[in-house]
């Protein structure tokens, strides 16, 4: 039995309009890219016109109704998504997106060592986010660009070394133990990887930070769109993810953090709004999540996001998560059943979410995605944003089928169909 | 799909003059940073001859073809006239399908033009060709246009 009965995947897919136009020339469009951001239901739309239709002001700022409504509908929204991901509302921080959510935590942490920039803090708070040459930042081969360059930078602006787990040939982290050790000061991870699917088992990577009081960034842009996630449960420190793979708008991403740590943080972007006191001579900061969200934020795309998550909410995480299970178990079945064609990542659907990406026999990613776009199936080729990992691989680049709660089989059986006719046209056999 | 021509995927299995070769007066290295490719390519001038044009190319098989194009239809050419012919690639491939392009000039290129109609793959096709005018220019070649009343094809507005 499937997840969702024929009528209801129907119902759902009426409430993304965006599914029944066609392209290139009148073929019926299958999104296959909601790995690189999903599309969005109406309701979500509804949510951010209705905002500015009757509420749109600036928020934290202004002496009228409408400042009040506005401010009230962003708080609003901040509690919508903090329960989506089981947190406090005071530890959740909106973000431009996912990438800056993990800037805004390697950036706070070279700020920390500013000269007086932990003046008042718990020591044994201050000195986790203390960071300098012998120290160990500790990332994944796996990891999108914005889950490493970052890192990359923090070590380079602070003295400290970057070291990285290895992933084995079927996609999974190898061994963290060799990796993690007493030098480790940040061990940041994704949840899911976006080129191999590889659901991440937090757990041991959490217990080993643990162990030697590290701090942990999980990179969780794949995971909240399709899993139900609670940052209790994970036990990480903080918690990155952005909205547009949610279902939500683009221009708004979420920074979890634990609250003393971000009580502790210094501030990452500075100016309006994130500040307490300020005198010529210098200024005092909001507590947090004020002190991350300088500036007049994002207000409808926040309650567009909220939009969302109360959409998923209502079909229940659970369900979606198993609709993901059900899809990719298809895709990889019809893959499997070509010679030509073969998937990265675990061979086992339930190691596996969002995504299947797969190369093709003598035929390169690009052209493969151009023929399946002239098909009218929409997916993405090359790197995607993880070029160490394609190195590892041993592949300049794949062709990715990404998947969301609105995808249904008959598209995986256009995406194989399309993708039949690719060895012939490029002269290979099949 | 008009995008791949037979000739196409002729010169992407079987790219003309490819390999590196000594000597050379440049080597350059291009890639194209959304999905990867690469290539590797050399120059070696006679005079005001392009003596040889010498490559490795990782890639789509429409920036492999167009770069299989370019040591074809260059090689042997002067100076003057191969660059003329890269402005000529570069008006066809950014002309959003409203330029076919001269085969007196561009030879197996004009079989390239389909690709304007696919903003995404214009970057593709002009990975070789531009690795070739920065070789040129690292060569000691002056790159620039030769008549300033010939606008640049890179700031010419895009037809619709």
């Amino acid at each position: 039995m499937p997840v969702f009965t024929d009528e209801e995947l129907a119902r759902i897919r009426a409430d993304f309009p965006i599914l029944s136009r066609t392209v290139r020339g009148g073929r019926p469009l299958v999104y296959l890219d909601s790995g690189a951001t999903a599309q969005k239901p109406l309701a979500v739309l509804d949510a951010e016109r209705e905002h500015y239709l009757t509420r749109n002001a600036a928020v934290h700022r202004g002496a009228h109704q409408l400042a009040e409504e506005a401010t009230e509908a962003y708080e609003q929204a901040r509690a919508t998504v903090a329960r989506f991901i089981g947190a406090d509302p005071g530890e959740v921080v909106f973000t431009k997106n996912g990438t800056e959510a993990i800037n805004l935590v390697s950036y706070a942490v070279s700020n920390a060592g500013a000269p007086g920039a932990l003046d008042g803090t718990d020591p044994a708070v201050a000195s986790r986010l203390r960071l300098g040459p012998g120290d160990e930042i500790v990332v994944t081969e796996m990891e999108h660009h914005a889950n490493l360059v970052p890192w990359q930078e923090l070590a380079r602006r602070t003295g400290a070394t970057l070291r990285w787990i290895g992933v084995d040939d079927e996609g999974f982290l190898e061994d963290p133990s060799t990796v993690v050790g007493e030098r480790t000061r940040i061990l940041a991870f994704t949840h899911v990887s976006n080129v191999l699917g590889t659901h991440v088992d937090v757990a041991p990577l959490v217990a080993a930070a643990r162990a030697v009081g590290a701090l942990t960034v999980l990179d969780a842009c794949q995971s909240v769109p399709h899993l139900p996630v609670d940052v209790t449960a994970l036990g990480v420190d903080f918690l990155a993810f952005t909205g547009h793979k949610v279902l939500g708008p683009s221009g708004v991403g979420v920074l979890w953090g634990r609250r003393e740590l971000l009580e502790a943080m210094p501030p990452f972007i500075t100016g309006g709004s994130m500040i307490e006191i300020v005198r010529m001579e210098g200024s005092t900061w909001a507590p947090p999540p004020q002190r991350f969200e300088a500036g007049v934020p994002m207000v409808a795309q926040t309650v567009g996001l909220a939009a969302a998550c109360d959409y998923l909410t209502a079909i229940g995480m659970d369900r979606v998560a198993a609709h993901d299970r059900e899809v990719t178990a298809y895709a990889l079945e019809r893959l499997a059943e070509r010679p030509w064609a073969h998937p990265v990542g675990p061979r086992d659907p339930a190691h596996r979410v969002g995504s299947v990406a797969f190369t093709v026999d003598g035929v390169h990613p690009h052209d493969v995605g151009q023929v399946l776009d002239d098909h009218g199936v929409a997916v993405r080729t090359g790197h995607h944003c993880a070029w160490p990992l394609h190195r590892r691989l041993g592949v300049v680049a794949t062709t990715r089928a990404s998947f969301h709660v609105y995808t249904t089989r008959e598209e995986i059986d256009v995406l194989v169909a399309a993708l039949d006719r690719v060895p012939d046209l490029f002269g290979v056999s099949a | 799909m008009d995008l791949y021509a037979e000739l196409i995927i002729e010169h992407s299995k079987r790219p003309r003059r490819a390999g590196l070769r000594e000597p050379f007066d440049a080597e350059v290295h291009h890639v194209n940073p959304t999905c990867g490719d690469e290539v590797t390519l050399r120059v070696r001038l006679d005079g005001d001859t392009v003596a040889d044009i010498s490559y490795e190319a990782l890639g789509c098989s429409i920036s492999v073809a167009a770069t299989s194009v370019l040591a074809e239809e260059v090689t042997g050419r002067p100076v003057a006239e191969a660059l003329e012919t890269y402005r000529a690639m570069h008006r066809m491939l950014t002309s959003r399908g409203t330029d076919p392009g001269d085969p007196e000039q561009l030879g197996d290129g004009v079989a390239l033009a389909g690709v304007s109609r696919y903003p995404a793959r214009v970057k593709c096709a002009l990975l070789g060709w531009t690795a070739f005018t920065g070789a040129l220019a690292r060569a000691g070649v002056d790159i620039s246009e030769p008549d300033p009343q010939t606008p640049d094809p890179q700031t010419t507005p895009r037809q619709a």
